[in-house]
């Protein structure tokens, strides 16, 4: 933890949003390096991942999320016989990155849906507060 | 003083609220790998604030934590099921509504004896 402060309800929705940010980012690298080509093995493209991990504040009893790191898929690149293309090796192969369109779609809807189940519960306490601090008007 | 104005209001006002951020942290570590639910037994929690008021003993100790029993376990070992994270958000959203609102009430009440309207 960045902070020493005891995690509120507040900073604990904020870091979700961030660790939710992190893997719809993950998302959209693959997502965009789909398709993508290189002559060799090691360089061809791998998709990433987020990984996330609880960070429990025991002052509040309240736990956030924190984003791990990234991890890169073991998924081989595909391996493809194009003698044509400029990035072929003096085999004429090409290497193509092994990104699932599909599950990086998913992997996107789940996340967006998660950050929206986030915000709803945030509005929701922030009505409860305000409405306590304003109950002795 | 604070337990015969307000009855059992205000220790479940409290518990209500400790309940939503309980919850919230269910719904926010939906996507961590190992990670176990936990919620409040609100009934039970009460009953142990109240009886412990009673008692006059102590301040009560933080209210138990119960691990959710998953309908059916995930490969990753989280626990988390956001539709009924998200239904007992609400229905504990709605009766910190209601309780606040008898708080709200009596204050009224105290409020206008003091001002002798």
């Amino acid at each position: 933890m960045s902070d020493r402060s005891p995690m509120t309800l507040f900073s604990m929705t904020q870091r979700a949003m961030s660790a939710q940010m992190v893997r719809m980012n993950a998302a959209t690298s693959n997502l965009a390096n789909a398709g993508s080509v290189s002559s060799s093995e090691a360089d061809a493209y791998r998709p990433i991942r987020a990984v996330f991990a609880t960070e429990l504040d025991r002052a509040s009893g309240l736990s956030g999320v924190r984003s791990d790191g990234l991890v890169q898929s073991q998924s081989a690149p595909t391996k493809r016989y194009d003698p044509d293309h400029p990035l072929a090796d003096e085999t004429g192969h090409i290497w193509e990155a092994a990104v699932d369109e599909s599950a990086e779609m998913v992997e996107i809807m789940e996340s967006a849906r998660q950050y929206q189940n986030m915000v709803q519960a945030l509005q929701t306490a922030k009505q409860l507060m305000l409405e306590t601090l304003r109950s002795n008007s | 003083m604070n337990e015969q104005i307000f009855g059992i209001h205000g220790a479940a006002l409290e518990l209500r609220s400790k309940r939503m951020g309980v919850l919230a942290s269910n719904i926010a570590n939906a996507a961590t790998p190992g990670f176990k639910a936990r919620d409040i037994d609100f009934n039970a929690a009460l009953d142990a604030r109240l009886s412990s008021n009673m008692g006059g003993g102590p301040h009560p100790a933080e209210p138990e934590m119960l691990f959710r029993r998953p309908t059916m376990p995930s490969l990753d070992g989280n626990t988390v099921e956001l539709g009924r994270e998200q239904v007992a958000f609400a229905e504990n959203a709605l009766a910190y509504s209601a309780t606040l609102s008898f708080v709200q009430g009596k204050v009224n009440t105290i409020t206008r004896a003091l001002k002798g309207e």
